[in-house]
């Protein structure tokens, strides 16, 4: 089991009550759609993963240790398992494509000969090869997306999460950002990834958790018609 | 931490302190005023206390002593005034002596106080120093009640508000220096501020990413002792050029005595070099806000 929810609750301080005493277990090497209105909850949930927000109630356990009691020393080990991809991308734009990939892993200090090897790797697996020097400003919001992606897996995290990934971008361009997505859940990485957009949803015949107004309504495989993606 | 880590960190703090030049060198430029003022304070501070306990030492009684005494009870008063505490040297000064003093202190050698003023007026005298100058209202009292003294004289008022200037040159120099120190600290925590904010983007990711807080924090530590060092370097430099010009010019010109020791100088510099690096680490201390706590 690599994430548990119990009982988990997040109310800020000016009394929003975003999550509501929800609990779930995410395997190891499951898609998993996170889905809801917004304000349902989504963007607290996936704070609360890597540990941005801590919870008001209950508990949350990554491979079995709690990340509500960890100590802060210990945070930035465990983040170091989660690949965080963002809706507003968050490129560094005065850095290349390579140098924001070779970013993630710089500030975990990793060796040198380490980078070198693995940031031209996952470039070639989102696709970007001959973009590597190419600053973000230059780049399309697919390709910048790419971009992000591959910084979150530089550093060969356990789990993706993915916050409204697509949600700056036109659905052709979406469909190609799920597949990637797909793409690197096949190949073992848990993805968590937020959004609203149905659409993606629906052809993908995935594990499905749809929040509202903090409370998990539904968690299931949800069956629609085949589509051609 | 490895060779690669200090290259990171010195350079993303140059990169910083590049991209935000122009409030990096108006930071710098406070600062070295800043510490100019500080030094210059200290360099006060030191002269007043020198002047002062210069003057301070200066202070002496003189005990004017009975017309009549004979050679033999003058010295036996000596040998009592000996022995009161607090006393360091007691010297005789005979009333021939004493018109010779004053002859040298106003007349020079043109004009013959002497032989204007027909018999000397004066009287022998005793010129008693104190061990430490606070004590001479005492000792006066107590070689007044002496007999055969006829007047002491230590110039009472004098000292007392000699001492007064003195406490208030200490008081107002180290209030100045913790005011100034103080306007240091906020210059340079704000400009740490705005280079967090500026990279909060960059400084966010690190953090999601998994960066270890002093990893986060290192830059702007560099950063920090940067603009408050450089600052300082300035700040020294114009104050030993100012200092020593001003040094040799007093020297000749007030007779005051100016501090020219060049290793306490030098400990003084070194002192607000330190002093400017010490005012980078707190001020980014204080400034490692929000951004910094993800």
């Amino acid at each position: 089991m690599l994430i548990q929810f119990y009982n988990v609750s997040k109310i800020y301080p000016n009394g929003v009550k975003a999550l509501d005493d929800i609990s779930l277990k995410i395997d190891r090497g499951e898609f998993i759609f996170l889905m809801g209105a917004s304000g349902a909850g989504k963007s607290s949930f996936v704070k609360l993963l890597f540990r941005e927000e801590l919870p008001s109630r209950g508990q949350i356990f990554m491979n079995s240790r709690s990340i509500v009691r960890m100590k802060r020393s210990e945070i930035p080990k465990m983040r170091r398992n989660i690949g965080v991809v963002f809706q507003d991308f968050k490129l560094l734009e005065n850095k290349t494509v390579a140098e924001n990939v070779a970013f993630a892993m710089e500030v975990v200090g990793a060796p040198l000969r380490s980078i070198q090897k693995r940031v031209p790797q996952v470039i070639k697996q989102v696709g970007l090869e001959g973009y590597e020097h190419t600053f973000p400003g230059q780049l399309s919001g697919g390709e910048q997306q790419r971009v992000g992606i591959a910084r979150a897996l530089a550093n060969e995290p356990l789990m993706l999460i993915a916050d409204e990934p697509t949600g700056n971008l036109d659905m052709d361009t979406s469909l190609e950002i799920m597949e990637l997505l797909y793409d690197i859940n096949r190949k073992g990485t848990t993805v968590i990834m937020a959004t609203h957009a149905q659409q993606l949803v629906k052809s993908a015949h995935k594990r499905v958790v749809m929040l509202e107004k903090g409370k998990i309504v539904s968690d299931s495989q949800v069956q629609f018609e085949e589509q051609q993606i | 931490m490895n060779m690669r880590n200090i290259k990171y960190f010195f350079s993303e703090a140059y990169k910083s302190l590049y991209r935000n030049r122009v409030l990096s060198l108006a930071t710098i430029a406070n600062v070295a005023i800043c510490i100019l003022i500080l030094g210059a304070a200290v360099l006060l501070t030191v002269n007043a206390s020198s002047i002062i306990s210069n003057l301070e030492s200066d202070v002496e009684i003189v005990a004017f002593i009975d017309k009549e005494l004979s050679a033999k009870e003058t010295d036996l008063l000596q040998s009592k005034i000996e022995k009161i505490d607090g006393v360091k040297t007691i010297v005789f000064v005979s009333k021939e002596q004493g018109l010779k003093n004053l002859q040298e202190k106003f007349g020079g050698t043109e004009y013959d106080l002497g032989s204007t003023l027909g018999e000397n007026p004066l009287r022998d005298s005793f010129e008693i120093q104190a061990v430490d100058p606070h004590q001479v209202p005492d000792i006066a009292k107590n070689i007044e009640i002496l007999n055969g003294v006829y007047k002491v004289n230590y110039g009472k008022g004098v000292i007392d508000k000699l001492f007064q200037v003195t406490k208030w040159v200490r008081v107002v120099g180290v209030a100045m220096i913790f005011l100034l120190a103080f306007g240091a600290v906020f210059l340079i925590s704000t400009t740490i501020r705005l280079a967090i904010f500026s990279r909060r983007k960059e400084v966010y990711l690190m953090k999601l990413i998994g960066a270890s807080d002093w990893f986060v924090r290192m830059p702007f530590f560099l950063e920090g002792i940067f603009l408050g060092l450089t600052g300082a370097i300035i700040a020294v430099l114009l104050l030993a050029l100012g200092y020593s010009s001003l040094t040799g010019q007093a020297h000749t010109i007030l007779f005051l005595p100016i501090v020219t020791d060049v290793r306490f100088l030098l400990h003084i510099y070194a002192g607000l070099l330190a002093a400017g690096m010490l005012l980078g680490v707190i001020a980014t201390y204080f400034s490692l806000n929000k951004y910094l706590d993800v």
